[in-house]
């Protein structure tokens, strides 16, 4: 009896120094691939950092998407109609990429001012905003009335 | 007429679900026959009602009446006739309808089947089920009720979504949700038996096939999802580790946990609190799963856009169930385990099966904190997060590997302590080979391959040789087994034994294709007009023509590809590019050339203009070519598990009879194990 007992303390114990050693790991891991949601008025404000990935949200800004003539690269702004970004991505846009439409990009923001996309997402539901760019919309407009009633 | 039949037989199940919960339960503690003699029935009618309401709301998909809101939001009068069918689960009111009719099914069988059951046990968990009946049925009747009428009624309707207008959707969601669903059976058992605080081997041998046809459901529910969103999102990924498919995957990893957990539980009567814990979390983690999806709380890439107030409503039923169910747990499991634990040895069949709980339960964990994070970060300000691939991919491989390595050892080691020079003295030769085999592909392909891809054929080839050794032992020289010699009926190839084989040779193929395709496929996304080619490994990509394609409720672009290998033509494939409702949808057709060893992929972005405004028939498109090497590995293998649990499932043992009643209020007898002291 003594000796299962002791065989389940030891159990126990090697258990709980393994759900530990998981739990400190799962934790650094989090804490080194969280990908941090920015808006353009983020950016602007220099909130966020350079070449760290990122995720970019807002909307395409108005006749901005441009084309180079003999690749697939792409530029657009990513606005949240306060602040703007220039984007640039190389690849197919996915289908419901449109200007005036809300639009999710993950990569790296250049010492330049640039945001060099590597994945841009659109919803599937074009009447649909995703919450975070709807959320830093709202938040834009709301610092933007309070400059204009401070002014 | 259609929308009030639905709603009255719909009330009616709720009804019937009321009595099917609290009857037989009551009565179930006061003795009385009666009333426990009700839940079958109950049960029973309930599903009818559950079926009735469920095909109603079909007829009035397939008769397009757009009196019903639901109807007319998620269909319209040009959607082709099987399209119509699977609408109905299309969105979320339909899907929840799905959800109940699977339980129904569920409940149905389990009833018709439970005959064997001991009245009082077999009362408790029909009631348990019906709990879970009551609380879906009835939010599906006041969050979201698909029999709201819209009136006047509409001319024409909305449109279903067109990603949701292909084969896939007509079977992923079904089978997924028989998965899903199914783990309530297992969940009910573990309920009843707390109730009942007894947990013997009867009850396991009871539970087990069930949880394997969950399980097997479950596992090809997710790959049809995988197989669905390769072909259909238009880039060509299997696996995004995306929100939604987490709360698919978490229960599966748990479930996987659970099959291998009772079978200690039954074969030898450990891990009894340990199994019964693993039933309430994977039916718990559907519940969770179900409130992920449904509550839009997540941003996902498959879209889901819902309403708060359903979120919260499965929030709480979520905390009542799984919070009941565990309360019980931690009053109950302390006196379930008692002396009859068995010892056993660090290394033993017990001990690698312990391994194999822990491995599945820590991925479950990460997976389990990497989808919730964000949600939890956003509820408390401290930001707005998400987390990728990047963090889920390299340390659910560094769980899995140590499970892999372990796995071929589990069939053949003994129960209680195990000789390890004579486990590896069964493996030692397939270890071998399986390394040979990854540094052959390494010194042949390495380009190609890459370290990922060398592991990747290591590992499958040691799950594949591991699933052999496993077979010898057991089929062909008898007197090598390690296992319990003393067993005798074991070495027969019973469809249990035959189930994990599969499985396992199943495990094999996947890990076998995950890693090669990861490591080893081309993904080119080009600017290709009509008459230039690309050239992908040995294989050339002519971009021949594009013509204009009408489908029965779309416009499209078709592009017409040709593959040639060495002046011969291997492949014609035409992805299309797809407008629905008059161009306000768009939509991407992959083409997909599917072969044994390696898919090829074609997909079309979107025209490109050129800078002299050329005509359309040369006009540049952005192209999407693939070669994925082994990607069909991927979901065969997949589809062996499932094969394997369903093998498993129909084991002779499971369906022995009762020996007699009062065998169930003794507790496990463990005279013919040979305790070692």
């Amino acid at each position: 009896m003594r000796e299962q007992r002791r065989r389940r303390l030891w159990m126990a114990g090697a258990i709980l120094l393994g759900v530990g050693a998981a739990t400190a790991l799962v934790l650094t891991a989090l804490r080194e691939n969280l990908e941090h949601f920015y808006s353009p008025t983020d950016v602007a404000e220099g909130r966020a950092p350079t070449a760290r990935t990122m995720r970019l949200g807002g909307v395409v800004l108005e006749k901005s998407l441009t084309r180079a003539p003999a690749s697939l690269e792409v530029g657009f702004v990513v606005t949240d109609r306060f602040h703007e970004l220039p984007v640039r991505y190389s690849g197919i846009l996915p289908d419901l990429f449109r200007e005036g439409q809300s639009v999710v990009a993950t990569g790296k923001l250049h010492g330049d001012g640039v945001f060099e996309a590597q994945q841009v997402l659109a919803k599937h539901d074009e009447t649909y905003m995703p919450a975070e760019v709807k959320d830093a919309i709202d938040r834009a407009k709301i610092k933007k009335a309070q400059q204009e009633a401070a002014l | 007429m259609i929308a009030e039949l639905g709603q009255v037989a719909l009330i009616l199940a709720l009804l019937l679900a009321l009595v099917q919960a609290s009857l037989p339960l009551i009565g179930s503690f006061q003795g009385r026959a009666d009333w426990m003699a009700l839940a079958r029935p109950a049960a029973l009618a309930q599903s009818f009602f559950v079926a009735l309401a469920f095909g109603l709301l079909a007829v009035a998909f397939v008769m397009q009446d757009f009196s019903l809101a639901y109807v007319a939001q998620h269909s319209n009068l040009r959607l082709p006739p099987h399209y119509r069918i699977s609408a109905v689960w299309g969105a979320h009111e339909g899907s929840l309808l799905l959800w109940v009719l699977v339980l129904g099914a569920w409940t149905s069988v389990l009833a018709l089947a439970s005959r064997r059951l001991p009245l009082p046990f077999m009362a408790r968990v029909l009631s348990v089920l019906g709990i879970v009946s009551v609380g879906f049925i009835a939010f599906t009747l006041f969050t979201s009720n698909p029999f709201l009428r819209h009136l006047p009624p509409l001319l024409d309707g909305n449109d279903l979504n067109p990603l949701l207008q292909d084969f896939g959707l007509i079977v992923h969601p079904p089978m997924l949700y028989l998965g899903y669903v199914g783990f309530a059976v297992p969940f009910a058992f573990a309920v009843a038996a707390l109730i009942e605080g007894r947990v013997d081997a009867e009850w396991v041998r009871w539970s087990r096939p069930w949880t394997l046809v969950a399980w097997s459901f479950l596992t090809i529910g997710i790959a049809l999802g995988s197989w669905w969103a390769y072909y259909e999102l238009g880039w060509g990924g299997w696996w995004f580790w995306d929100p939604v498919e987490n709360a698919s995957f978490m229960p599966w990893l748990i479930g996987t946990a659970l099959i291998h957990s009772q079978a200690v539980t039954d074969k030898r009567g450990s891990f009894r609190a340990w199994t019964l814990l693993l039933a309430i979390f994977a039916f718990s983690l559907s519940l969770l799963g179900t409130f992920l999806v449904r509550s839009g709380v997540l941003t996902s890439v498959h879209a889901f856009a819902s309403d708060p107030a359903r979120g919260l409503y499965i929030l709480v039923f979520l905390a009542f169930v799984s919070g009941g169910a565990l309360t019980l747990y931690a009053v109950r499991a302390p006196r379930l385990n008692g002396d009859s634990e068995t010892p056993f040895g660090v290394v033993s069949r017990e001990s690698l099966l312990l391994s194999n709980n822990l491995l599945l339960a820590s991925a479950c964990a990460l997976v389990l904190i990497g989808t919730l994070f964000p949600l939890l970060a956003d509820a408390f300000g401290w930001g707005k997060f998400s987390v990728g691939p990047a963090y889920f991919g390299p340390y659910f491989f560094g769980l899995m590997a140590p499970l892999v390595l372990l796995l071929p050892f589990g069939p053949l080691a003994r129960w209680q302590q195990a000789d390890a020079a004579g486990l590896w003295r069964l493996l030692r030769w397939s270890a071998l080979a399986a390394l040979a085999a990854g540094a052959l592909a390494w010194i042949v392909w390495r380009e190609a391959l890459g370290w990922k891809g060398a592991l990747g054929i290591v590992g499958g080839a040691w799950l594949a040789l591991g699933v052999v050794a496993a077979w010898r032992a057991r089929a062909v020289s008898p007197r090598d087994v390690v296992a319990n010699p003393t067993s005798a009926p074991n070495r027969r190839l019973n469809a249990g034994f035959v189930g994990m084989l599969v499985a396992h040779a199943g495990m094999a193929m996947f890990v076998t294709g995950v890693l090669l395709t990861e490591s080893s496929s081309i993904e080119k996304d080009v600017r290709l007009a009509p008459g230039e080619s690309l050239t992908v490994r040995d294989l050339e990509f002519r971009f021949v023509s594009v013509a204009s394609v009408n489908g029965p409720n779309y416009q499209a672009d078709r592009g017409q590809f040709e593959v040639w290998r060495n002046d011969r033509r291997i492949a014609v494939m035409q992805p299309e590019k797809r407008l629905y409702s008059g161009g306000s949808q768009i939509m991407t057709e992959a083409a997909i050339d599917a072969g044994f060893t390696r898919d090829l992929y074609v997909a079309l972005g979107e025209p490109l203009r050129t800078a002299d405004g050329g005509n359309s028939a040369s006009q540049p498109w952005a192209v999407r070519i693939y070669h994925k090497p082994f990607m069909r590995w991927v979901w065969l293998g997949a589809v062996l598990m499932m094969l394997g649990g369903a093998t498993a499932a129909t084991d002779r043992r499971y369906r022995r009879q009762r020996v007699a009643a009062p065998a169930l209020r003794e507790p496990m007898a463990h005279a013919h194990l040979a305790v070692a002291p």
